[in-house]
């Protein structure tokens, strides 16, 4: 992760007299009903990696998609190398030499590398022949570059999507860009991958290019970045120097106070054992995972992406088949063949994925929070709008929930306030076991500790809660114990009170 | 070298209705005694002909993420038109006006889809339901007959023993394989189809692409109201009736996706030349022409489910 | 507005300014209301026949064949599927009805429909629900083989009812009962019954939930399988009730009485604001839809224009009713699409 390396002394000195190779002023753009960008002004200096964070809904994805002309600011102005420029659309900003590596996959499958590379610019011969010899050739060239495994003419769509996102990468790097801006490039990328990343991104620093980088991660940040900026509520609150500050810093910045690092007060009493898992397995997903979780306690599940984590979590709610093993609530062995039989016997999965998977977008607050609990809130078939409202009402008001009312549209909430629409469908269950997967994925700093300080709420109140996230500060803050997955077996189990971050790093690691 | 292989094979790659193909093929060819006479391959052809040569347009429109329900109504438009204009204009230039109106009303369908936004179902439906209802109002609900014989003969012409329609079809599938595989254009049309949005922010013109693709299925569709018109020697209004139906069925088991982005004329083809070889060699053994249409109907739907079977991604899969 | 506001000069900015949200937000929601009442009022005035009673209960009975249909298809379309099979399955249904009629006697004619239609909506439902495949493709697929189905039955002879004096058969398609004509009465009853199932029973709930979003709503527990399925046998219960009503009320049948059906029956539908997409529409609005289609036809011909005309008129108001509604989402009228 370290190999590149920091600016020295003079280099940074020297860094801070070159003339802004990019630079925003002012830049506000307004959809109806928010303001998403707000006043806006950073700028970018030749081979400078410029950091960007901000939680969702921040506005970096919107100052984004500005910068690549996807979206045009109502108003500000944007220089390039001193130069007053406009970006229309993303064409005229490629055209200018800003590229935008995105971090939804913007590939069409069924073409080759190749072309994807190239798309929008397929080299011709005479009659819009595509000449496949320049092409390939060309994009060869840039794939040699970044060392990948893959050929120029294999289907993008036969990829793994580690090596789909090199391909994203690739693309920015065919037309030598002044402005390269990396969308949280790393998500699906293994370690060797992201070492491979940062070594293009330092060359393209050698070069002379300006990099914007966004990432939640902060250690990539402080890796790879010169300054940083950071966005709230659509407004630029702040650059740092990256040398100059540290997470904290960033942090104060990002929520305008320290995070409260525990949201865990006192190890509560662990009662009886609610949800056993034996020996179970599924495919090459997981094999042998043998764990309990009694009510009262928080168990958190840590691992890396792929590790299983969230396919343990959908075969117990019913979502997979499993291929051995056995799952017991309460001490009884329970067969669980779908999501309703899992409700039945007490278990509740709040999802990785709260758009895709947990929420249905367009309809209202409380028309979600009933949807898992239909057959209670209805007579022979006929909703009980009494009893429907009342559910509405207990969680969200125990949840706190922000909605202007509940026929908002879920779609209009903030992604924290999304979560506890989700909470709370699976808390008017009356969960004995409740899972949740990613809790805080996407969600403000500020929401997050709510929703820590809540799903410890929930244990005290005697339900067995299971934690699965990818973030270590996560996982220690909740948890009473941990489980260290590792290649889809249960690597270590460790208890609170005795786990080290080194530990736990290396139990998730195979070490 | 290695490049200009690996470029080949995307030429070269089979669709999985081929095999299909050669079953019913085989099947056929063991079962009756007439399958396998010389002519009877060329019938195929011709009574595949018209449904191919809009299937061919099809295909591109879908690849590229549409599609175009009014083909059928653009069938009569324009066999009315190449037929009914006749004494007025002269034999060419009714049929210069009949395949111009099939590509205005692909203009137009395009235009409106681009422009609009409104999904191309909904603006084919539309043109399907408005067009049909042109032509009844400019036939009077009357069916025209082709004075000039010039006409009709042509319908009947072989070129070198193969018959002018069958060639026609051929030759333009061999074309539109050409456009799909090596232009620009066809390229293109496969990343609008596979990912609208990452072909437009690469400078891709989206619009521009979706237009000319249904000028072309406009044009197809014309282009194959005039050849059955000159087969019949007349043209009716409910000409063309169901044929969206049909096409976009011969497209589909070509392995061609609704969703776009994925499919290929040699599929479309293959998924063509089976509907013509199932209903050829069903009427030659004398399944009563009822049959067909429930095995056709059964086929489609077998064919989804073993795409389906066979592109599941096993255990990865979630049981929803 | 409190005088406290006004005096705070928060609220005079706001005074005499429409809201324009507001107004999108309505102009979105019931723009198929006001275009039907801009159409209601146009044809009004252009023809003083257009506006009497006799004439709106005629425009009913028309529409009531198509509008049966559409309330089925319409909970297909919440569901975020289509059903293209429709139109086929009115052909058979009404051929089979019309068959029996002499054969076996009107009531058990009408049950052994009832069940046949029913048993092709399952196997649409199975097809779509359990085996979770493209629903375009597998109605196409059924449209076809439900045709061949029912030229099979018939032998290809067009079937008719001897007595068409003596049955009581007449009744569901040209009766009158309290003034108004029972195919208009079957097809509003079905209407509030439909409309009441999908907003007032856990089952029209879990109908939107699925078309909205089948991933989370499966993960909420709902059976969406179930759903799609019981979705599309809905679909061929109403369709059975429209071959009814058209079997009784032409006394006889064409094979291919239908043939068309389904894409007039989906317009009615989409002009109703139901998106292909699933998770909206209703059954009021497509019934105004339907109702439009009827009154455009039912207009055009008291003005002396052409049977066709009304095929054209339908087009430009597909076209615009549907881009309206993207329009007013998009907060443009043009894409911006290069």
């Amino acid at each position: 992760m370290s190999r590149v390396a920091h600016h020295t002394a003079e280099e940074l000195a020297d860094l801070k007299h070159r003339a802004p190779l990019l630079r925003l002023d002012g830049v506000t753009k307004t959809f109806p009903g928010v303001k998403a960008l707000d006043d806006v002004s950073f700028d970018v200096r030749h081979g400078e990696v410029h950091a960007l964070l901000g939680e969702n809904g921040a506005g970096k994805s919107t100052l984004m998609k500005v910068l690549a002309g996807v979206h045009r600011a109502n108003s500000g102005t944007i220089h390039l190398n001193g130069e007053p420029v406009e970006v229309n659309s993303p064409l005229e900003a490629k055209a200018r030499g800003i590229v935008l590596v995105h971090q939804e996959l913007s590939l069409a499958p069924e073409l080759s590398v190749a072309e994807n590379i190239f798309l929008g610019s397929l080299p011709t011969k005479r009659f819009g022949l595509v000449s496949w010899k320049r092409l390939n050739a060309a994009a060869t060239h840039i794939l040699d570059r970044l060392g990948v495994k893959f050929e120029s003419y294999d289907r993008v769509g036969d990829l793994s999507i580690a090596n789909q996102q090199m391909v994203e990468i690739a693309r920015a790097l065919v037309f030598t860009p002044k402005v390269v801006v990396f969308d949280e490039p790393t998500a699906s990328l293994t370690d060797a991958e992201k070492v491979v990343l940062f070594d293009v991104i330092a060359g393209l620093k050698k070069e002379g290019t300006g990099i914007v980088y966004i990432s939640h991660r902060m250690d990539e940040i402080f890796t790879l970045s010169d300054r940083i900026t950071v966005l709230r509520d659509g407004q630029t609150r702040g650059t740092l120097n990256t040398r100059d500050t540290d997470e904290d810093g960033v942090t104060r910045l990002m929520i305008g106070r320290s995070l409260d690092k525990s949201a865990r007060k006192a190890a509560p009493e662990p009662g009886p054992v609610a949800l056993e898992v034996k020996g179970l397995s599924c495919g090459d997903l997981f094999r042998d995972i043998s764990f309990s979780l009694r009510r009262g306690e928080v168990v958190g599940m840590y691992g890396l992406v792929g590790a299983g984590r969230t396919e343990i979590a959908e075969t117990i709610f019913g979502l997979r088949a499993k291929d051995g093993g056995e799952i017991r609530i309460d001490g009884a062995p329970v067969d669980i063949s779908g999501p309703p039989d899992a409700i039945r016997h007490g278990v509740a999965l709040a999802p990785e994925s709260r758009k895709e998977q947990g929420l249905v977008l367009g309809m209202n607050c409380r028309d979600n929070m009933s949807l898992s609990q239909l057959d209670a809130v209805s007579r022979g078939g006929w909703l009980d709008r009494g009893a429907e409202q009342a559910i509405y009402d207990e969680y969200a008001g125990r949840l706190s929930l922000k909605a202007p009312s509940w026929r908002t549209p879920v779609r209009n909430l903030s992604g924290g306030n999304q979560q506890k629409v989700v909470l709370g469908k699976w808390l008017g269950v009356k969960p004995r076991v409740l899972i949740v997967d990613e809790p805080t994925r996407g969600i403000d700093v500020g929401s997050k500790s709510e929703i820590h300080a809540l799903i410890r709420r929930l244990a005290a109140e005697g339900i067995a809660v299971l934690v699965i996230s990818s973030e270590m500060p996560e996982v220690l803050a909740v948890s009473d114990r941990i489980l260290a997955l590792y290649h889809g077996r249960l690597a270590r189990e460790f208890a609170a009170a005795d786990v080290t971050e080194d530990a736990l790093v290396q139990a998730i690691s195979g070490l | 070298m290695a490049d200009t292989l690996a470029s080949l094979r995307r030429y070269m790659v089979i669709p999985p209705i081929w095999l299909f193909l050669l079953a019913c093929v085989a099947f056929f060819s063991v079962l009756t005694d007439d399958f396998l006479a010389p002519g009877n391959f060329t019938n195929i052809l011709i009574q595949t002909s018209t449904i191919g040569i809009i299937a061919l347009g099809m295909t591109v429109v879908m690849i590229n993420g549409n599609i175009d329900l009014s083909v059928g109504a653009v069938v009569a438009l324009a066999a009315s038109l190449s037929v009914g204009l006749q004494d007025q204009l002269g034999t060419l230039p009714a049929v210069v006006v009949g395949l111009g109106s099939g590509v205005a009303l692909g203009l137009l369908n395009g235009m409106i889809v681009w422009k609009t936004g409104v999904d191309a179902f909904i603006v084919t439906l539309g043109a399907m339901i408005g067009v049909r209802g042109l032509v009844f109002i400019y036939t009077g609900e009357q069916s025209f007959f082709a004075m000039d014989f010039a006409y009709s003969d042509f319908g009947m012409s072989t070129i070198a023993g193969l018959p002018t329609l069958a060639a026609i079809f051929l030759v333009f599938a061999a074309i539109m394989h050409w456009v799909m595989t090596a232009t620009v254009h066809g390229r293109n049309a496969y990343a609008v189809g596979g990912n609208r949005e990452a072909a437009e922010h690469a400078g891709v013109r989206v619009g521009r692409h979706m237009v000319i693709n249904f000028m072309l299925v406009g044009f197809c569709a014309a282009l194959a109201g005039v050849t059955l018109s000159t087969q019949m020697g007349a043209s009716t209004p409910n000409l063309g009736r169901d044929y969206e139906l049909w096409t976009i069925t011969a497209v589909v088991l070509g392995g061609t996706k609704l969703a776009g982005g994925a499919g290929s004329i040699l599929g479309t083809l293959g998924g063509v030349l089976t509907i013509g070889v199932l209903r050829n060699g069903m009427n030659l053994m004398q399944v009563p022409a009822f049959y067909v249409l429930v095995v056709m109907g059964v086929i489609l739907i077998a064919v989804l489910f073993i795409d389906a079977r066979v592109n599941r991604r096993g255990a990865g899969e979630l049981r929803l | 507005m409190t005088k406290l506001d006004i005096q705070s000069g928060q609220a005079a900015p706001r005074l005499g300014v429409p809201d324009r949200d507001a107004l999108r937000e309505t102009l979105q929601k019931q723009g198929i209301l006001i275009a039907f009442a801009l159409f209601l009022v146009g044809f009004s005035l252009m023809s003083d026949r257009f506006a009497s009673w006799d004439n709106v209960s005629t425009v009913f009975r028309q529409v009531s064949i198509i509008g049966t249909m559409a309330l089925g298809v319409t909970v297909v379309v919440i569901t975020g599927n289509l059903d293209l099979s429709v139109g086929s399955l009115l052909s058979f249904a009404t051929v089979l009805v019309v068959d029996l009629h002499d054969q076996i006697g009107p009531a058990p004619a009408i049950l052994v429909m009832f069940a046949a239609t029913l048993l092709i909506g399952c196997v649409n439902g199975l097809l779509v629900g359990y085996g979770r495949l493209n629903s375009l493709i597998v109605t196409l697929g059924m449209l076809s083989a439900i045709q061949g189905l029912t030229l099979i039955y018939s032998g290809g002879q067009n079937v008719d009812i001897a007595d068409q004096e003596g049955t009581w058969f007449a009744v569901f398609g040209r009766g009158f009962l309290l003034g108004l004509a029972v195919p208009t009465l079957i097809f509003l009853g079905l209407a509030v019954a439909f409309h009441v199932m999908l907003t007032r029973t856990s089952f029209g709930r879990r109908v939107f939930a699925v078309g909205g979003n089948p991933t989370a709503s499966a993960f909420s527990g709902v059976r969406r399988a179930r759903v799609v399925f019981s979705a599309y046998v809905l679909s061929a219960f109403t369709t059975a009730c429209a071959a009814v009503i058209l079997g009784s009320r032409v006394m006889g049948s064409q094979n291919n009485v239908g043939q068309g059906y389904e894409l007039l029956v989906l317009s009615g539908v989409i002009l109703g604001g139901a998106s292909l997409l699933g998770g909206s529409g209703s059954i009021p609005k497509t019934v105004i839809g339907v109702l439009i289609l009827g009154f455009i036809q039912n207009g055009l011909l008291l003005m002396g224009y052409p049977y066709y005309a009304q095929w054209l008129v339908t087009w430009v108001v597909i076209i615009l009713a549907v881009w309206l509604d993207v329009a007013s989402k998009r907060g443009a009228f043009f894409t911006r699409t290069s």
